[in-house]
Formats: structure tokens, sequence, C-alpha cells
């Protein structure tokens, strides 16, 4: 027995490496610790004269929406913006928006050049509003279920297949 | 001269080792301005992991999210915040990975007591090892007695051999 000890440490290890290889794991991933709870409070400067947007107004809409944290200056956020926009115009999706460290006019061009999938978009023109959230860069995306709860936490761009094998089928399971 | 030289260098040298780098204050950071305070906020900063770098301290980082929670600590602590109740406040929104050191929990209870669960199998291991080393050894048979005799013998007189020889 002790003799096939080694082996065993060795076989332990292969599973092991193996489970922790598998697809769609993300090690240098940053777990939000507000998934499963309730949006924390905030409220954000109004940069597209879309009124007051807060933890308040989000749990007013009483349907499940998108918050997406960008900025102008935010390179995966181009990268991504495809998607957003796909999202918003050929699955319906509400997302609001939500600009980080980004000056209000540097915001507004930038959605004007890309096209603006938000159905609100506010500033957090000194990132405290993402310090509020667990933000730690730019873009994160959040999905709150209709009741003001955060559902899921995507970190970095939505890009390749992260659209339909994340966003849509969390999106679903909420519409369930 | 030239030992003078080199004997200034090495003070110098030395100077710098014993003090240490002396903790610079980064570029726009404000010191708060009770020092007392400030020395406070500097030793909580070295517990504060940058999230963004990950194995750095908020204190030793250049990033910008760094530059935000030193001046939330900061804020902090003037505030009359204990460094708990600061930290309380950062693990709330960022989680446990925001500390260096992880605090001890249900979910990290395995992570802390790991040294002392791989430790006592080895123990039992080394014990059962030792045991079957000290476990007395057989008598030898009559047979065994005598051919050992007749090598020590034959032994002896090899070597009684060599030390005439020399």
């Amino acid at each position: 027995m002790q003799r096939f000890f080694p082996l065993l440490i060795v076989i332990f290890l292969v599973i092991l490496f193996a489970y922790m290889l598998r697809d769609g794991r993300n090690p240098s991933e940053i777990k939000n610790v507000h998934v499963g709870e309730a949006i924390p409070q905030f409220s954000l400067t109004d940069i597209s004269n879309t009124g007051e947007i807060s933890d308040q107004s989000i749990r007013n809409e009483k349907t499940p929406i998108l918050v997406n944290f960008f900025a102008s200056w935010c390179v995966p956020c181009r990268a991504e913006h495809d998607n957003l926009m796909a999202l918003a115009n050929t699955h319906n999706v509400r997302i609001l928006g939500i600009a980080y460290k980004d000056q209000p006019e540097d915001s507004r061009a930038f959605l004007e050049e890309l096209g603006n999938p938000f159905y609100k978009y506010g500033g957090d023109i000194d990132g405290s509003v993402g310090f509020e959230w667990g933000v730690t860069g730019v873009p994160e995306t959040f999905l709150i279920d209709s009741n003001g709860r955060v559902r899921y936490h995507h970190y970095g761009p939505i890009v390749g297949d992260a659209l339909h094998t994340k966003i849509l089928p969390q999106l679903e399971d909420l519409s369930q | 001269m030239n030992r003078l030289n080199l004997l200034a260098i090495l003070a110098l040298f030395s100077l710098i080792l014993i003090t240490g780098n002396p903790a610079k204050l980064h570029a726009n950071d404000e010191p708060l301005p009770d020092p007392q305070k400030e020395q406070i906020a500097r030793d909580l900063m070295k517990e504060i992991r940058c999230l963004v770098c990950q194995n750095q301290s908020i204190e030793d980082s250049n990033a910008d999210l760094a530059k935000d929670l030193r001046r939330i600590v900061r804020e902090q602590i003037n505030n009359d915040r204990t460094p708990e109740q600061t930290k309380a406040y950062l693990v709330a929104r960022y989680g446990d990975w925001v500390l260096l050191k992880p605090p001890v929990n249900t979910g990290t209870f395995l992570l802390w007591a790991s040294p002392f669960i791989l430790i006592l199998p080895g123990i039992w291991l080394l014990f059962r090892r030792s045991q079957s080393a000290t476990s007395a050894p057989q008598e030898l048979t009559s047979a065994e007695k005598e051919q050992l005799n007749t090598i020590i013998k034959a032994d002896a007189e090899t070597n009684d051999e060599q030390e005439t020889r020399r």
C-alpha cells in the first residue's frame, strides 16, 4: 500500500490541475462581493439629461437590467461595444451605463462616435460609485434582477463567446 | 586618500542599509495633518492589497486604484475610524481579497489549517517508520553465528597482515 502512495499523490495532482485548467476559468478574475446581494447605495452625476440615476431608481425599474461601467479612455470598452449594441438592439436588454472616472464631454463623444447602447447613463467622475460597487477597473458589467439584487458579475470586456455563453444564459435564467 | 574615499562610500552604503528605504510619499498624495494618524494610515496601507496589481500593497503601488484606496484609508483614519473599522469598510466593497493577510473564517479555515492537516500524516509516517526500525532484531541461528565468527576471524587476520606490512 505504502508503495503506491506517491502514485496516488501524482494522480490526485493531475486531477486537481485538470480541474483548475477547465474551460472558462480565469484565474486573474477578481470576484465581486456584491453578487447575491442588494445593489449598493449610489447616485450618479447627471451627464445626459436623463434625470436621477441611483440605487432607488434601479429598484423602481421592476425589470432586470445590465449595469455597465465604461470609460472613453478604456480600450477594452471599445472592444465590447458591439456586443453591448447587440444586447440593446437585438436582444432588447436595458443597459444602464456608468462612465467611470471620465469627463462628461468625453463620455458623450465616445457614445456619439460608437453609438449609444444605454437606455440611461450617468457619470461617476471621481470613481466613488465604482468603489461602492467594488469595481477594480473598466469594463465591468452587472446583471441586476427586478428586485434590485446583483445576480451576475462579468469581469472585463464582453468579447468572444462571452455574450452567448455567459450574459445571455444568465438573462434567460432570470426571465424564467 | 583612496582608502578614505572607500570608507566614506562604505559608511554611506551601510547607513542606507541600516535606515532602509525611507517610506516615500507618493506624488499627489497628501499626508494627514496629524502625524500620528498619518502613521496609523501608513501602517494600514501595507496590509491592503492593490487589487489591480494583486501582490502589491497600496503603499507600494503606483496604480490609480491604489491611489484612490490610499485616499480612502486616510479619510477613514482622519474621521477617527479604527484600522479594523477601515478594513471592514474596504472588505464590504472588495471582499477579503483586499486584505493581504487572509482572515480566519469559514471560507479560509482550510487554508489556515492546511499546514497542520499536512503535517499530521507526515508525523504519523515518521512515527511508523521509527517504530519498525527499532523493533528488536531476531536472534541469530547457530549456523549463522558460526558463519559470523569465521568472517570476523578472517577479517582480523587480514587486518593483522596489513598491520605487519606497514
